[in-house]
């Protein structure tokens, strides 16, 4: 059997996005940019071998690579690679590479851990509907990924802050200022996106099924997801819910989006547990 | 070999007192490097004078004991100029020579010998003191060399230890974390609770930093007005402070109240009315103004005196550890200037001068020869003889002149001019 062109690509992407997590180790510990500069190309690099690899698989299989688990994991750290590369075109928060380059690696790795089993084509997994939903529903939650991040950033910053002993993350980190506003564009940006995402995702079940919703376990999950995030924005807006309540929101909606991710296919089911299976 | 001396003063051996005497205003010091120019046993020289020290830097004409009768006269020298009795700091002056005073000049610069360690001014005080020593043309090939490896060792250190990281004083503590909490300080308001002397300081600290506004609140209210004029600010009665908080960011309290002039209760009202914008209290007041309680609001952060030392003090110890790593360096940047040094002698420089001709003659030769097979022993012996006399005639006139030393004229510029014309290479060649 050939080496398939895809996967070796996929291979030396996932390589990089492991050497990107030393970079910022790097730059973690040693502050220097050189580190941090070569963190960001590597993942810069690697997002586009990504982008390659999955260009490759829909050329030759004639479908999109999100027929199981390891491929819809593997499309999710390619957008959250897309999201991270433009937060940091957008607002230089440099020390964010440190939780993006860990969840791409972690992510990759176990795109590698868990089988790539072929799975059965699926005719109705095409047309404009079903790629938009996919599209905006992965960049939202890539984009709610980073919330999280700058989130746990956050927290640390202001443990130290508050508690009065400014350690290890004192320097290293931005204001607590330039973190909630960081985090808050990420979570407008991808609650804006799973807003289209899920609509979009209404309008293809009634194209496909003829119905906008059947009570499936993961269209349950996800607006429930959205309505806690729903629920954040407006409590921000209304009651101040700004700084560190903020921040452990972000990271208990990005739990929750994993929970819905993998973990209502596994245990629960439903039509769309092909993409996690 | 050329010697390098040093004398001075600083905070170590002399009190502030005897410091005033013998500073140098920037006239008083160029007067002084006039004077010194004229002095014949000098060659070269350079008065550095801050609030916590005086330094003389020069190099003499002379070797050996008659040093110590120029040491001897330059301290006159300053005595005089200074108007003070010799007997008054010759207790207090330090004298270091050659490799000493090398070494005292690096750290001097990379602020080791500072009395806040790591503090950033001395390095661009120390370049103004040699600026004006090369305005004068009190500097010459040696303190060019030795003040510009002053500065990028004192650079190297700054890079690569920590020691300039961490604030070391209260006000420089409060501003880096208000920083760390507010992203642009040019868009907060600072609100003062008190006009004493102490907010006063504070805040001109804050200035510098760009805030955007005060409002400075009094019990005597002319006192806030007298202060808010001062700083361009706006003056609330003392009892207004509550409503004053919902427009402010940081709030730096020191009034001589006994009791807490803003109680957790009274923040928590505030809070709500400013959507939970962060406030950040800076209480440099004893006994405290602000309820430490409010540190447990959420968005709010207190710092009380006590803190704020804490903060500094673990960032003193933590700039301790690395003037080792400091030290370490100019021991290794002494050394390289010392190589420099001896390598300005005559006799290496000569030799190196000789060593570098007989090694050019002999390569050619043997590139030529190798192809000229035809000719005789005798006239490869002939031709080798020529090139070897060529060599020797062409720098007998340069060895001439360097070996005829004295006439005043500074034999280091030439020595360092012949190294570099005939590419002999030094220790250090970066």
């Amino acid at each position: 059997m050939n080496v398939r062109i895809d996967d070796m690509l996929l291979q030396m992407a996932t390589v990089l996005y492991f050497f990107s997590m030393a970079g910022y180790g790097g730059f973690l510990f040693s502050q220097k940019k050189l580190y941090q500069r070569a963190g960001l190309s590597l993942i810069a690099s690697a997002v586009l071998l990504h982008f390659i690899s999955m260009a490759a698989y829909t050329l030759s299989n004639r479908h999109v690579p999100i027929q199981n688990l390891s491929q819809s994991l593997s499309l999710s750290a390619f957008a959250l690679g897309c999201m991270f590369l433009f937060f940091q075109y957008k607002s230089d928060l440099k020390i964010l590479g440190i939780f993006a380059s860990v969840l791409l690696s972690v992510t990759m790795g176990i795109v590698w851990l868990i089988p790539d089993a072929p799975a059965e084509k699926n005719e109705i997994f095409k047309g404009f509907w079903f790629y938009s939903h996919i599209l905006l529903i992965f960049a939202g939650e890539a984009a709610l990924a980073l919330a999280c991040g700058t989130g746990i950033l956050y927290l640390l910053q202001e443990k130290g802050i508050k508690t009065k002993t400014p350690g290890f993350f004192f320097k290293r980190l931005p204001s607590l200022d330039f973190l909630d506003d960081a985090g808050y564009t990420c979570l407008t940006t991808g609650f804006a996106l799973m807003t289209i995402g899920l609509v979009t995702g209404f309008i293809y079940a009634k194209v496909i099924w003829g119905r906008f919703w059947s009570w499936d376990p993961k269209e349950i999950a996800s607006v429930g997801t959205w309505l806690i995030y729903a629920a954040l924005l407006h409590l921000r807006f209304y009651s101040g819910w700004r700084g560190r309540k903020s921040a452990i929101m972000t990271i208990i909606g990005f739990s929750i989006i994993i929970f819905t991710f993998i973990g209502v296919n596994l245990l629960i089911g439903g039509h769309h547990d092909t993409f996690t299976k | 070999m050329p010697d390098i001396i040093l004398i001075g003063l600083n905070h170590k051996t002399a009190p502030i007192e005897l410091r005033e005497k013998l500073s140098f205003s920037s006239e008083e010091t160029l007067s002084a490097l006039e004077g010194l120019k004229k002095d014949p046993g000098i060659k070269e020289v350079l008065v550095f004078s801050t609030c916590n020290r005086t330094e003389v830097l020069f190099i003499p004409e002379t070797m050996d004991q008659a040093q110590n009768d120029q040491t001897g006269r330059t301290i006159e020298f300053i005595a005089r100029h200074k108007n003070i009795k010799r007997s008054e700091f010759t207790s207090a002056l330090y004298i270091h020579k050659g490799e000493d005073a090398v070494r005292h000049l690096f750290r001097v610069a990379s602020s080791l010998d500072s009395m806040m360690i790591g503090e950033p001014q001395i390095l661009g005080q120390i370049k103004q003191a040699y600026r004006v020593a090369v305005e004068t043309g009190c500097s010459g090939v040696l303190l060019n060399r030795l003040m510009h490896k002053s500065f990028s060792i004192a650079k190297k250190i700054r890079r690569e230890t920590g020691i300039g990281d961490n604030a070391v004083s209260i006000s420089y503590a409060a501003i880096e974390l208000a920083n760390k909490i507010f992203s642009d300080l040019s868009e907060k308001t600072v609100l003062l609770l008190g006009a004493g002397e102490m907010a006063e300081l504070a805040v001109e600290h804050l200035l510098s930093n760009n805030v955007k506004d005060i409002v400075v609140a009094n019990r005597t209210f002319k006192n806030a007005v007298a202060l808010a004029e001062k700083f361009n600010g706006q003056a609330v009665k003392f009892e207004e402070r509550e409503d004053a908080l919902v427009h402010v960011d940081i709030i730096i309290s020191s009034t001589g109240a006994a009791e807490y002039v803003l109680t957790h209760d009274q923040v928590r009202r505030v809070m709500k009315k400013r959507h939970h914008q962060t406030l950040f209290f800076i209480d440099i007041a004893v006994p405290r103004d602000i309820d430490p309680k409010i540190n447990s609001i959420s968005n709010a952060y207190v710092y009380d005196i006590d803190d704020l030392k804490n903060i500094v003090e673990s960032n003193i110890e933590q700039r301790e550890k690395e003037t080792v790593k400091a030290e370490r360096m100019i021991d290794e940047a002494v050394l390289k200037f010392q190589k420099w040094l001896e390598s300005l002698a005559i006799v290496p420089t000569i030799k190196a001068l000789n060593d570098k001709m007989t090694a050019i003659v002999e390569m050619e030769c043997k590139k030529t020869l190798s192809s000229l097979k035809h000719l005789t022993k005798e006239d490869m012996e002939a031709i080798q003889r020529m090139t070897q006399a060529i060599a020797s005639r062409t720098i007998h006139d340069p060895i001439r002149f360097l070996r005829n030393t004295g006439d005043h004229r500074d034999d280091s510029l030439y020595l360092n001019v012949t190294r570099q014309l005939f590419n002999l290479g030094g220790p250090d060649d970066e």
